[in-house]
């Protein structure tokens, strides 16, 4: 219960609800702060003291994001004194920053540039020491750069509390604070599990992917390999908001095109092996859920998920299914059954990704992954990167005219469409197995106790008399509830999905930057991105994997049948215990 | 030589020796909130904070290592590098510093051949600079160990050196035996 009181600000009164911060009050009622370290996600940390305002009667300025609202308090927030004070805290955070905007990659999407631009520096009052670190590359997925960093512990309190990783943490005191790892170990040996998340929070370019652009550029204008690139269904629920699109704009028709413009010689959908992961997936819980082994099966297709079962839970690797991620699934598919079929030698297939994710690199890398000592995705890039490569090419998404994947690996169910938003795995693969086990269409697809941002869904569906009760985790702090949860008691599900990022892939590590509508996180942005999703889906008619004419196919010409020998050899996989920095031998 | 020649069995010593530390104040109901306490204790059995200390009390306790490594890079009290059985203080307070300690300072870098705050190869001797360890009127002084050397001369000091450089090998040689 929280009553209303008065506050004054600026000398005029307002009715505001008691119980929240000063911040939270003036966000309300229409005074947009400048801040930096406040993440409304996250804990408040107070670390940057840009948010400050005049508190009558207080002597010091307060931090708006610290301090609560009280009856009868008088707040000023642009008086010219304090517009000094902000101009300084900022100027000394600027004053050890590289400020290379012109060769950032965050340039115009920088929110301390957003900040200093509002606060309005233009003189530089200080100059003094700029920090000189060692960039960290060590990673395939995630790039440290400390010499950007402004110290505001957005990444630290993520990783901590979002994902309950731990990968980072502040070492060392004043200016020679840095965020890093644990014993300052690059982060490729640390418990980092590539999410990515700490790029999506992090107000500066500090925290960013390991780029493949100039990789890709080269390969793409070499004619010696066959360019097949896949597209996940995130990607084409967001790309649109990097060339300025308001959020919520399909570009999956765009996106092919621009591929093309870009000089791939075959765009292929991701969400065909979406589906054929399906197919898999879905008989090989079945399989379990008649035999009762290894149950609860759980979702094997996020790659951070992964490294994090490895590494902090490796007693229930067991329970994971077996099936690669529609990544790998896809890439190997074209390295067997699709080079055969044309007669050429794997080698000469360059495979690349479009994922709205980091882990994914890391992915494309395991060795677990590969096939007969073949890679099979060669780069992965991410859908900020390829918005880059589009705009960098000259292309303009707006003029460029819709159209169709390319066949044999073009065409998806509605099924795979909704891969991409927590809780479509697992609706997915309802769908699938509940006609594969009844033998009758299901009516109501949509499964609505599996759609939302809750973190943690659950829900029951029958199967005929049988009970099969299903849990959906997005976000591994989440994640980590159900594994307790399910170890606690094991029969208490029988099939979990879990998504290592808040609200599954459409808020991968990889997708565009928030922006200044939203903050990351923001589930009104990721409602958006999910409505592309789900809207696809509804527009199909085709819209269970098993019915898609294309997997129908490849197990008639390839496969014969799910969990067969061959899909066995070419689509699944085994994964096992890790032991990086900070995970000990008990 | 005394810390390459530690044997796995020492090593395992001084890991138990932390384990049953942190035991001891898990029943006494202090969890994460004796960390630091912990912390002062494996510097006082490693000498430093090592990683095996690190990595110990990660396990023990359910604290993220990257956290501990962040709370012993903060205090200026933790030290990361091994430090050698013998710690000089040397005074470079007011009154030894007129009676000369630059130059004691000198003379044990040179002896020792290391820098202060740091290390001698064999693992023997680590020097550090105090700010006065109040026995002005015995000025210069250094402090090995908690024992007061007074009014040094540099013959004073070799002589030093060379008797712990004995005193350690009579040691080393008790153990083995």
């Amino acid at each position: 219960m929280s009553d209303t009181i008065k506050i004054n600000v600026n000398n005029k009164d307002y009715d505001v609800e008691s119980g929240q911060t000063i911040m939270q009050a003036l966000d309300k009622i229409g005074f947009h702060l400048p801040r930096l370290c406040y993440h409304p996600k996250l804990s408040v940390e107070g670390a940057c003291r840009i948010c400050i305002v005049e508190v009558e009667g207080n002597a010091n300025y307060v931090t708006s994001c610290t301090a609560k609202v009280a009856e009868g308090m008088k707040v000023k927030t642009n008086t010219s004194d304090l517009r000094k004070a902000r101009r300084d805290l900022l100027e000394l955070i600027l004053d050890n920053h590289p400020i290379d905007c012109n060769t950032c990659e965050r340039d115009s999407n920088c929110e301390l540039q957003k900040v200093s631009r509002s606060i309005g520096i233009k003189k530089r009052h200080f100059s003094g020491e700029k920090k000189l670190y060692d960039i960290d590359l060590s990673s395939p997925s995630i790039t440290r750069d400390p010499n950007k960093c402004i110290l505001c512990g957005r990444c630290v309190r993520l990783c901590a509390e979002i994902q309950g990783v731990n990968a980072i943490n502040f070492a060392g005191r004043g200016f020679n604070s840095v965020v890093m790892t644990a014993y300052n170990n690059p982060i490729s040996s640390s418990v980092c599990i590539n999410c990515g998340q700490c790029i999506n929070v992090c107000p500066t370019a500090a925290l960013s992917e390991k780029y493949y652009t100039v990789e890709l550029f080269r390969e793409l204008s070499s004619d010696k390999k066959l360019k097949i690139v896949q597209v996940a269904p995130a990607v084409r629920a967001a790309i649109g908001e990097a060339f300025g699109f308001p959020a919520g704009t399909n570009f999956e028709k765009q996106t092919v095109a621009a591929l093309r413009k870009l000089g791939f010689d075959l765009v292929f959908d991701t969400q065909f092996s979406a589906d054929l992961t399906i197919m898999e997936e879905g008989y090989e819980f079945l399989e379990r859920f008649t035999t009762g082994r290894d149950l609860p099966m759980i979702t094997s297709c996020s790659p951070a998920w992964i490294k994090y079962a490895e590494q902090f839970h490796p007693e229930i690797l067991p329970n994971i299914s077996t099936c690669k991620s529609p990544m790998s699934m896809q890439s190997s598919v074209l390295k067997t059954y699709y080079a055969q079929k044309r007669g050429i030698d794997p080698k000469d297939i360059l495979s690349v990704a479009i994922m709205p994710c980091t882990a994914k690199k890391y992915e494309a890398d395991r060795e677990e992954l590969s096939l007969d000592g073949v890679k099979l995705t060669d780069i992965v890039v991410t859908t900020r990167e390829i918005a880059w490569m589009i705009k960098s090419a000259g292309i303009d998404l707006a003029k460029t005219e819709g159209e169709e994947f390319d066949n044999l690996f073009g065409f998806s169910s509605g099924a795979a469409t909704i891969f991409g938003v927590t809780g479509g795995v697992m609706e997915a693969a309802l769908r699938t197995a509940y006609e594969v086990y009844m033998g009758e269409s299901i009516i109501d697809l949509e499964f609505a106790a599996l759609r939302g941002f809750e973190g943690i869904k659950e829900a029951k569906v029958m199967l005929g008399d049988k009970e099969v009760r299903v849990a959906v985790a997005h976000g591994l702090g989440n994640a980590n509830i159900v594994i307790d949860m399910m170890k606690k008691d094991p029969n208490r599900f029988h099939f979990i999905e879990i998504m290592s990022c808040p609200g599954g892939c459409i808020n991968g590590g990889g997708q565009p930057y928030a922006g200044s509508e939203y903050v990351a996180l923001d589930e009104e942005l990721l409602k958006k991105r999910a409505s592309v999703l789900y809207a696809l889906d509804r527009a199909k008619t085709i819209r269970r994997s098993h019915e898609n004419p294309e997997i129908q196919r490849i197990y008639k010409e390839f496969f014969e049948r799910p969990l067969g020998p061959k899909s066995h050899k070419i689509l699944h996989t085994h994964y096992k215990q890790k032991y990086p920095t900070g995970v000990y031998k008990k | 030589m005394e810390n390459v020649m530690q044997t796995s069995e020492t090593v395992s010593n001084k890991k138990s020796e932390l384990i049953s530390f942190i035991s001891e104040k898990h029943e006494k109901g202090y969890y994460n909130a004796a960390l630091m306490s912990i912390l002062h204790k494996a510097q006082e059995i490693y000498g430093y904070i090592s990683e095996e200390a690190i990595d110990t009390i990660s396990t023990k306790m359910e604290i993220p290592s990257a956290r501990i490594w962040g709370i012993v890079t903060f205090y200026h009290y933790f030290t990361l590098i091994p430090r050698g059985k013998y710690i000089i203080s040397v005074c470079l307070g007011t009154a030894c510093y007129v009676k000369g300690s630059k130059r004691v300072l000198n003379k044990l870098k040179e002896i020792l051949g290391t820098e202060l705050n740091e290390t001698t190869s064999d693992g023997l001797f680590t020097i550090e600079a105090k700010y006065c360890l109040g026995c002005c009127g015995l000025a210069p002084v250094m402090m090995i160990n908690g024992k007061v050397y007074e009014k040094l001369t540099t013959k004073k000091i070799a002589a030093i050196i060379h008797g712990l450089r004995a005193e350690s090998d009579l040691d080393f040689a008790a153990a083995v035996n």
